[in-house]
């Protein structure tokens, strides 16, 4: 798993059936300081996360396919969480409180 | 899953049985601007998508389940056509 931020929303009418009834967000995978840290992609919101929020990422197949009960389907990435609080060597990384202004 | 835009279409009679009739297209992934990144990709497409659209698409071994068949040798697949897309704020119009 790792950690991003959501950084926008992809509106799908035309997919494949298990997508169906899925929120699409788009996320940017970051450090626990919020640093960028790797490509923006798509994942399945099981969160209700929104826009700005900090994310807790799964990013695996068998997973994603358990997790929406999806036995074939091509899924992978799946939003799993939403981040209140990291602590990083003993230091507050993140509060989601202060941070709500800064994505 | 990424963004990405099709840019062509690609047409091999001779090729893995398991993916006949399955439309095969180039695709020009997208990065969170909805410009250009990296390189052309040939993906099999699982929706009725074509050159133009604003797409997303799989990869990896889901790119393969998303196909009619699931056994192929598929590491792309286009699995929705996006109507709209905002990132940063900003909508996206490839």
């Amino acid at each position: 798993m790792f950690l991003a931020t959501v950084v926008g929303t992809v509106v799908s009418p035309v997919q494949i059936p298990v997508l169906d009834g899925r929120t699409l967000l788009l996320v940017q995978p970051v450090d626990p300081q919020g640093r960028k840290q790797g490509r923006v992609r798509l994942g399945i919101d099981h969160a209700q996360a929104g826009v700005g929020d900090r994310v807790l990422v799964m990013d695996e197949g068998n997973s994603a396919r358990q997790m929406l009960d999806a036995k074939e389907g091509a899924v992978k990435t799946v939003i799993v969480a939403v981040v209140d609080y990291i602590e990083r060597d003993g230091a507050l990384a993140y509060d989601h409180r202060d941070e709500r202004s800064t994505p | 899953m990424h963004l990405a835009r099709v840019v062509g279409r690609l047409v091999a009679t001779q090729q893995y049985e398991g993916l006949r009739g399955v439309p095969l297209q180039l695709i020009q992934p997208l990065d969170d601007e909805g410009a250009d990144h990296g390189e052309v990709v040939v993906a099999c497409s699982a929706i009725s998508s074509g050159p133009g659209d604003f797409v997303h698409w799989i990869d990896g071994r889901e790119a393969a389940l998303a196909c009619p068949e699931s056994f192929v040798p598929v590491d792309a697949t286009i699995i929705g056509w996006v109507e709209e897309a905002w990132s940063n704020g900003r909508k996206l119009a490839p």
